[in-house]
């Protein structure tokens, strides 16, 4: 799969970056009166298989190494470059995407084009295949890097940020009876914590646990707040809502056990799971609650090993 | 099990996703109760489920699953299908009911989860 999507991005790369991005510039010309013999040093001292033909800054043709030699070979080193060069010229605009490029060396099998401003129509450059390859290799690359860098600074944040304690809270409001948002806030933080590093066994499980307290949250009150503390030995997750609170918390333990309307269970939820699951998932949770005050919930999960009373290898080899 | 033969087996229509339909999933798993899914869910997974609303992405994202099936012919609305979109799911939709897809998927030799006991934290993965 990791080759099909390369070959995306770099489709994706030809449409983003100009024929001016790849192009050459300060491009070696010939007028149309220079006999061929001039070609040969300068061939010789640019490195190039070729050369546009310009009079009064407009390109009239093209001529290439091939016509050089079939002069050499005939012995017509003083003829005039404009009654042997391609007279035809393709040329390319510096603004066109590069994938226009890429089509017409396909279609026409020539070595180079000629590129001119659009409006101008002035010279302002030469462009190859191996120009175009140069500069997709070069694009990934600094992309690759980019991401590198992006990953690096937020997996190592708890290394970089010199302190005894380091301990980075990500808070998330949540709206009460917000169900089409529902799921947005665990989402989110998944997302969050996934750029901080956190492995993703580990990681699913925080996801899970927030997901759930999330949905109470949405359920059952006015609105609260979702919260991850993180440090580098565990996570905390918290939610808090001034809700209506839990009159009998050992009862709303017991699996199965729900006062969920039946709408949110059409929803697919509300069937007196959501809090098993968070307790299930996670090393330590605790639930407190007052009826008219509100509820706060908090779970914590260890990083850097499996659920608390299993060994970090049983708990690798269920996964 | 790639998610192109489940498609094909199940008459899926493709919403989101179809340049990962060569991607592998070793399981399925059928649930309307996205808590069950939660609790029990692998990431290798595809989910196939009679909801058709934004909390089953949602779901799927948070239990790590990249591809969902609305059977019995919902179709989910437009804000669905580009949530999926934008969490890089694979969803599908087929008219086919719930029993019909299981059992076609697992004659092809696709498993389910196995049994599963939620009181010894059978879905802590």
């Amino acid at each position: 799969m990791a080759t099909d999507r390369s070959y995306t991005k770099i489709q994706e790369l030809t449409y983003e970056l100009k024929v001016r991005d790849a192009m050459v510039g300060n491009v070696a010309t010939v007028s149309p009166g220079q006999p061929i013999r001039d070609l040969r040093d300068l061939m010789r001292k640019r490195r190039i298989s070729g050369a546009p033909v310009v009079e009064n800054g407009r390109v009239v043709g093209v001529i290439s190494i091939e016509d050089y030699i079939k002069c050499l070979a005939q012995g017509e080193m003083d003829v005039p470059v404009a009654e042997r060069m391609t007279g035809r010229v393709e040329t390319l605009y510096a603004d066109e995407p590069l994938v226009h490029a890429v089509r017409k060396f396909d279609q026409y099998g020539f070595g180079r084009f000629p590129v001119v401003e659009r409006d101008s129509r002035e010279l302002v450059g030469i462009i190859t295949k191996g120009n175009i390859i140069r500069c997709l290799l070069r694009k990934l690359e600094i992309e690759y890097r980019e991401e590198e860098i992006h990953q690096y600074r937020a997996s190592h944040i708890f290394e970089d940020i010199v302190a005894d304690r380091t301990n980075l809270v990500l808070k998330y409001d949540i709206a009460g009876g917000d169900f089409d948002r529902a799921g947005e806030s665990a989402s989110r933080l998944k997302k969050a914590l996934h750029r901080l590093g956190i492995e993703p066994g580990v990681l699913r499980r925080i996801a899970i646990a927030a997901f759930e307290a999330e949905m109470n949250v949405i359920v059952f009150t006015d609105g609260g707040q979702l919260a991850a503390s993180v440090c580098s030995e565990r996570v905390t997750v918290t939610a808090t809502d001034s809700g209506p609170g839990i009159a009998d918390i050992e009862q709303a333990m017991q699996p199965s056990f729900s006062t969920a309307p039946d709408w949110v269970r059409e929803l697919g939820f509300g069937a007196g799971m959501g809090l098993c699951n968070i307790k299930n998932c996670t090393d330590a949770m605790n639930l407190a609650s007052e009826v008219g005050r509100g509820t706060t919930l908090e779970a914590v999960v260890y990083l850097g090993r499996g659920k608390a009373g299993m060994e970090p290898e049983a708990a690798d080899a269920r996964a | 099990m790639t998610l192109e033969e489940i498609g094909q087996t199940i008459e899926a229509e493709v919403l989101t996703g179809q340049d990962r339909l060569r991607d592998e999933v070793a399981v399925g798993c059928a649930a309307d109760l996205m808590s069950d899914v939660l609790a029990f869910a692998r990431s290798d997974a595809i989910l196939l489920t009679g909801l058709a609303n934004r909390q089953v992405i949602y779901t799927a994202d948070v239990a790590g699953i990249s591809a969902v099936c609305i059977i019995r012919g919902k179709k989910p609305d437009q804000p669905t299908v580009e949530l999926a979109r934008q969490k890089g799911q694979v969803l599908m939709t087929t008219r086919l009911p719930m029993f019909v897809c299981c059992g076609r998927l697992f004659a092809k030799g696709l498993p389910g989860l196995g049994y599963l006991d939620i009181s010894k934290g059978d879905g802590d993965r």
